[in-house]
């Protein structure tokens, strides 16, 4: 089967091409194509894992070459190992509970068709990242899931929150992608592969700086923050619970955010040889983890609690992922490792569970605000068990599966006494939130009794998935029992299989902080021993900074959309005043110069050749008298001419500027003389005689 | 020579004299070819005093009086043109290509 | 005849016989422009497939005819060719202009000038990619210019006369420093030729000054043409006046001009000078990344947007063209400019779809449209997507090449930045779907709106198809253009 893995992510592929093609208006077949898809693949990623287990460990790859250029290869390939096999069953199993659960739910949506090709295609983009065996690949599935969330997060687009959470959701991420796209610029130019083995290897031969192996380990990871919703970019996750809740359940909880976590572990062999990128993976963990886990605490939206939740749990991951990347680095044991993997497992499982279970609850009550609920537990018996076996796993209550990754986690930060403190806190405060929503939703008298009242309890496609799923939210952690001589932890590992020793300690001391982190919430919220009224009143400012999430988005919106949005507007009215002022300015200045022209030519110009006109207009009606018509004058004028030149010749006079000019004036004196002559002559001759000759010559042209 | 070239040149005054001031057609035709002929007479006059064997002054001589009396021809045609069409043959008559 | 001038001919046998139509007979206009246009397209496909098979794999010249002795007094040859780099732009043209044809069956006023013009047009498109003289190079390069000007002119928008005005001048401006460039290397190879094989020799052998010279002086030719910031003012204004088959053809053929311009003449021939301006060049296309995605998220009107956004690709391929010592990044460049004609082609003919029906283009005035127009809003997701870089759309592709290419070609901070655009690309293409297609809609507004209709559908699919499947498998493209390409390389390089 393993040879044949490829086939994994077509299937549901093949689900979104005929339901988007062929089945769109038949949404029962539609549904049931696209379920019958993802429960083959689950069946499948069983076998996978099978085989994996047969194989004890050893990975299988197969790849055909894409494209080459000179100096690298694209290629396309699957990679099997027992994280991919691990992931596999992860994604298919949490996928099939989801589509089942969602023909409960999303029945009578408009697009319900519509919605089963979107969750076909993001399970093929899910599928594809995790088989993927090369960053080139992975990314472009990457890619695809974040294009999946935001179709899904906007599904219901007709409301602007829905919309607006989309677009967020996608940018964000898309902001921490950008770092990524960097990490694999540095992968291709130092490693000349994108092959995971070949950058390991590459990695690990020493042959790359040490401070290009850090910057590409941050950047990867800055993909990583993006996706798992880490700080500094956590702020789209709560956001993206404006999508249909099975949608929050599949790819905001438990597969897509966790693929981030999948990435640095994927990448382990790369920070392995950096403590510093380590250490900071392992920083930004812890950060979110506390941040999230705080704001969680005085959240009334139950899928926003889920939410946080849900980054603060992946910050444990990432933080033990870190913890042990720095570890290792520095040439020292970790859990971490195991712990993070295992945790990303059984988040999946509980984690799932919630948000389904959340779902059901809003299914029957149509709104999400615990305040409003309350004593839902008679009327929805089931979903409230299961939902608070997921609760007692994530506070981390022996024997669930919460307990056993925990204290994984726990146990990896034990050499590192800040870590240490802040993850039990944050444990605390995890057992401290779910409790509370669980007392506040299932509890206690009904808040809003007409809510209660319309109550009821899902139908068996919605209720079987969570019962499925709480089994495993039991059973999950048992892979990783310490007792085990071949456990999780041999299974899946990063370098040499970590045996842990069960340290009894640490599990007493975990289970202590769960609990009273329990305790105080039914103080609060149960028994209302300590009003919780009081104690928001009284730590007023932290409260308000934590209602207000840190107030994030604002700062975000003030920092950066606004100035990009303004620096756009300037930009644009510097394009069409500067850029285009300058071309228009030009275009001006070449008018205004050919108007300049224009002028010049029309009075300097022309006025000279007018002018010339007008001079020889002028002259010519003075010399005109000349042409008096005599003959005889003519024959003067001759005759004066040829004795001019006579005397002129006879005397000698040779061609001097002085002589030339006197006989020039003279001549201009004879002329004028001339033609002051001729002028009287037509002076004289009488406008009758004139008048007779014109009629003469007309009388002759009549002949 | 000299008396040769004196009659030419009374001639020529005459001639000229003539077709300035008479208002004859045909009188400016006559003293046309009085120059003329002052003219032939100053060519037979240098012919043979200047140039000896040569006889181009004397060709010219003849030359013109041929052309001459074809000048005379044309213009004595030109002449009746006028009178028919404008009764009359004073050189005022028929001052159309006036200014 | 061969097959490379039939691609310009024919257009133009097209035009001839359009013009002798009377003018009443708009059916027979629009149809005979059609068949026109579709007998290039048959070749250029045809072509494309030869050569892929024939030639590919050396990367030559191929289809050559000529060079004729056209005027022998000058040494102006007739000499047409076509290798890796033009073959799919030739396609490219093919196909944007059928489909354009197609897509101006709307037009009613002046029908048989309107074709007439568009035929001459993409007689001229075809010319530059063919042409392997400068004289002819010139000559199409001009010859474009007019009937843009007439169709920008007469069948364009508000303010058609300011746009198509400026266009022409830009335009103009441009070429005039061609020519000058043209004229110094004619005269300064012996003997004076106008061929570009032998010039691409004898141009790397000229003095570092007047390299310097006519690059640049062909540089700003191109650029304006791509455009380059900050030469791209015209651009927005002709895209936004233009009627929408002149845009897309104005965004997915004439852009790419530029580009080829600088691929064909003035990059191979000068390598001294390429060598020192590379920098400078990748910093403008670094510039018109951000500033074409910044001030795209600024626009109201949604063609501007589009046309905005083609400031913003366009960058990525001056980018790889400032890294030009790698495949990878030349690659790149010649696949984003063929999927940005693709793309915004496409995108172009949406708007127009939508236009028509609304008749206005105002992001604000729309809003939920995807719930009534579901299959025009699925399609232009589709594109939005592809246009913003979404994997497994030919978008991607390219960036990613550029990026991966250039990376360690050119100053890595100047493409750490220009990879910001990726983020910005999201940021405006998904503020402008939001706007348009998602939230509330305005049933009282647009409740008359039309879906998109069979021949609007038919002329986006083949672009559907090809991005898609330039996006999921792109060797073939890949292997048509890398031997050619590699050539190049070696001779930008020298």
């Amino acid at each position: 089967m393993t040879q044949t893995a490829w086939i994994i992510p077509f299937l549901p592929l093949l689900a979104f091409t005929m339901i988007v093609f062929f089945l769109r208006w038949k949404e029962k077949v539609a549904s049931g194509f696209s379920i019958a898809m993802i429960v083959i693949d689950w069946v499948l990623s069983l076998i996978i894992l099978a085989e994996a287990l047969g194989r004890h460990g050893a990975s299988y790859e197969a790849k055909i070459l894409l494209t080459s250029f000179k100096t690298f290869n694209l290629e396309l390939g699957i990679l099997i190992d027992p994280l991919t096999a691990m992931m596999l069953v992860i994604v298919t199993t949490v996928g099939s509970c989801v589509q089942i659960y969602s023909l409960g739910y999303m029945k009578d949506d408009p697009r319900f068709s519509r919605f089963y090709a979107y969750l076909s295609l993001f399970l093929f983009s899910m599928l594809g990242l995790v088989l993927a065996n090369n960053y080139f690949m992975i990314f472009i599935f990457w890619e695809l899931v974040g294009l999946t969330s935001y179709l899904l997060i906007s599904f219901w687009f007709e409301k602007k929150t829905a919309a607006d959470a989309g677009k967020k959701a996608f940018i964000t991420t898309r902001v921490g992608d950008l770092g990524f796209i960097v990490g694999l610029m540095l992968i291709a130019a130092y490693c000349g592969t994108f092959n995971y083995q070949g950058v390991f290897e590459k990695a690990a031969s020493g042959t790359v700086p040490v401070g290009i192996l850090t910057a590409a380990a941050i950047f990867i990871f800055c993909g990583a923050v993006g996706k798992s919703a880490q700080f500094p970019l956590h702020v789209w996750l709560p956001d993206a619970m404006e999508g249909p809740t099975p949608v929050s359940a599949l790819i905001h909880a438990a597969t897509m955010v966790a693929a981030g976590v999948y990435l640095v572990a994927r990448s382990m062999p790369l920070f392995v040889t950096s403590a510093d990128a380590s250490m900071v993976v392992a920083s930004i963990g812890l950060i979110t983890a506390f941040i999230a886990a705080s704001i969680g605490l005085v959240q009334n939206d139950i899928k926003r609690i889920l939410a946080y939740s849900t980054v603060s749990q992946l910050g444990y991951m990432i933080m033990a992922l870190g913890l042990y990347g720095y570890d290792t680095a520095n040439g020292e044991h970790s859990a971490g490792y195991v712990a993070g993997t295992l945790h990303l497992m059984t988040h999946a499982c509980f984690k799932g569970l919630l948000f389904l279970g959340a779902g059901s609850v809003i299914h029957a009550v149509h709104t999400n605000d615990i305040q409003e609920m309350g004593g839902l537990r008679a009327k929805q018996p089931r979903t409230a068990m299961t939902f608070m076996i997921a609760s007692l796993a994530i506070a981390g209550i022996f024997p669930l599966s919460g307990f056993w990754s925990k204290d994984e986690i726990v146990a990896s930060t034990a050499h590192h006494p800040l870590f240490f403190v802040l993850t039990l806190t944050i444990a605390f405060m995890t057992a401290f939130y779910m409790w509370r929503l669980c007392f506040l939703t299932f509890f206690g008298q009904p808040r809003n009794q007409h809510r209660y009242d319309h109550a009821h309890e899902s139908p068996g496609t919605m209720t079987w998935p969570l019962v499925f799923l709480a089994a495993l939210s039991v059973c999950a952690g048992w892979v990783a029992l310490p007792w085990l001589e071949h456990g999780f932890s041999s299974f899946v590992y990063h370098g040499e299989p970590h045996h842990a020793e069960p340290e009894y300690l640490l599990m007493i001391v975990s289970t202590l902080v769960s609990l009273s982190g329990i305790g105080l919430a039914w103080l609060m919220y149960h028994r209302k021993a300590i009003s919780a009224d009081q104690v928001a009143a009284k730590f007023k400012p932290i409260y308000t900074l934590l209602y207000n999430k840190y107030y994030f988005d604002e700062l975000y919106d003030l920092i950066i959309v606004r100035p990009i949005v303004n620096l756009g507007n300037k930009l644009w009215s510097f394009d069409a005043n500067v850029v285009d002022g300058a071309v228009n300015g030009t275009a001006w200045l070449t008018v205004v110069w050919s108007d300049a022209k224009q002028w010049f030519d029309a009075t300097i110009v022309d006025g000279a050749v007018n002018g010339a006109g007008w001079l020889v207009r002028q002259s010519a009606a003075g010399l005109r008298f000349l042409q008096s018509g005599t003959l005889q004058f003519y024959a003067l004028f001759i005759a004066g001419l040829v004795a001019a030149i006579g005397l002129y010749r006879y005397f000698g006079i040779s061609y001097t500027p002085t002589t030339t000019g006197l006989v020039t004036i003279f001549f201009l004196i004879g002329l004028i003389v001339l033609w002051y002559v001729s002028r009287s002559i037509w002076r004289r001759s009488t406008p009758a005689a004139a008048a007779e000759v014109e009629e003469h010559s007309v009388r002759v042209e009549d002949k | 020579m000299w008396y040769f070239l004196a009659l030419g040149a009374a001639l020529f005054a005459l001639g000229l004299f003539g077709v300035i001031t008479r208002r004859n057609t045909i009188g400016i035709l006559m003293s046309l070819e009085l120059m003329f002929n002052a003219a032939n007479i100053n060519f037979v006059t240098f012919n043979k005093c200047i140039q000896g064997g040569s006889m181009a002054g004397q060709l010219f001589a003849v030359f013109i009086v041929v052309i001459a009396a074809a000048e005379a021809t044309v213009g004595l045609a030109i002449v009746l043109l006028v009178y028919r069409n404008w009764r009359g043959i004073g050189s005022d008559h028929y001052n159309v290509m006036k200014w | 005849m061969g097959p490379l001038s039939s691609l310009v001919y024919f257009p133009l046998i097209g035009m001839v016989i359009v013009m002798c139509l009377p003018k009443e007979a708009k059916v027979a206009i629009r149809w005979t422009s059609v068949g026109a246009s579709i007998i290039p397209l048959v070749v250029s496909f045809a072509l494309t497939i030869d050569y892929f098979f024939g030639h590919a794999a050396t990367g030559l010249m191929a289809y050559v005819e000529g060079p004729y002795d056209w005027i022998p007094s000058l040494n102006v040859q007739y000499y047409l060719g076509a290798d890796g780099i033009s073959i799919p732009l030739l396609a490219l043209t093919g196909l944007l202009s059928t489909l354009s044809l197609l897509a101006s069956f709307n037009i009613e006023n002046r029908v048989k000038e309107y074709f007439a013009f568009f035929l001459l047009l993409e007689a001229g498109m075809m010319g530059v990619f063919v042409a392997l003289d400068f004289f002819l190079f010139y000559i199409f390069w001009e010859v474009m210019l007019v009937p843009m000007y007439f169709l920008i002119g007469v069948w364009g928008g508000p303010r058609k006369e300011y746009a198509a005005i400026k266009f022409f001048l830009y335009t103009l401006f441009g070429s005039i420093f061609m020519l000058v460039a043209i004229l110094i290397l004619y005269f300064t190879s012996t003997p004076h030729t106008l061929n570009m094989m032998t010039l691409i020799q004898s141009g790397s052998r000229l003095p570092y000054m007047l390299q310097m010279i006519c690059f640049i002086f062909f540089f700003i030719a191109f650029a304006i043409k791509v455009p380059v910031w900050p030469f791209h003012t015209w651009l927005p204004d002709a895209h936004v006046e233009a009627p929408t088959a002149v845009s897309v053809i104005l965004a997915g053929v004439l852009l790419k001009m530029g580009t080829y311009g600088m691929l064909r003449v003035s990059w191979p021939m000068f390598p001294a000078a390429l060598k020192d301006m590379a920098f400078w060049i990748a910093l403008l296309g670094a510039i018109g990344i951000i500033y074409g995605a910044l001030v795209s998220m600024a626009q109201k009107d949604l063609k501007k947007l589009v046309a905005y956004s083609s400031v913003s690709h366009m960058g990525y391929c001056m980018l790889a063209l400032g890294a030009f010592s790698s495949a990878q990044a030349i690659t790149g460049c010649m696949f984003q400019m063929v999927s940005h004609g693709l793309i915004t082609g496409a995108l172009f003919l949406l708007v127009g779809v939508l236009y028509e029906r609304a008749h206005t283009r105002e992001i604000a005035a729309f809003g939920g449209l995807g719930s009534k127009l579901p299959v025009y809003s699925s399609i232009m997701f589709f594109f939005a997507m592809a246009s913003l870089g979404l994997p497994g759309l030919s978008g991607f592709v390219s960036e990613v090449m550029i990026f991966l290419g250039s990376f360690g070609a050119v100053n890595q901070v100047l493409v750490g930045i220009s990879v910001l655009g990726v983020v910005l690309g999201a940021a405006y293409i998904l503020r402008m779907v939001q706007r348009v297609f998602l939230g509330d809609f305005d049933l009282a507004k647009w409740g008359k709106l039309t879906e998109i209709n069979t021949l609007e559908l038919v002329t986006v699919t083949p672009l559907m198809v090809l991005t898609l499947w330039i996006g999921v498998y792109p060797k073939p493209l890949v292997d048509l253009m890398s031997a050619t390409l590699n050539k190049l390389i070696t001779l930008m390089q020298r």
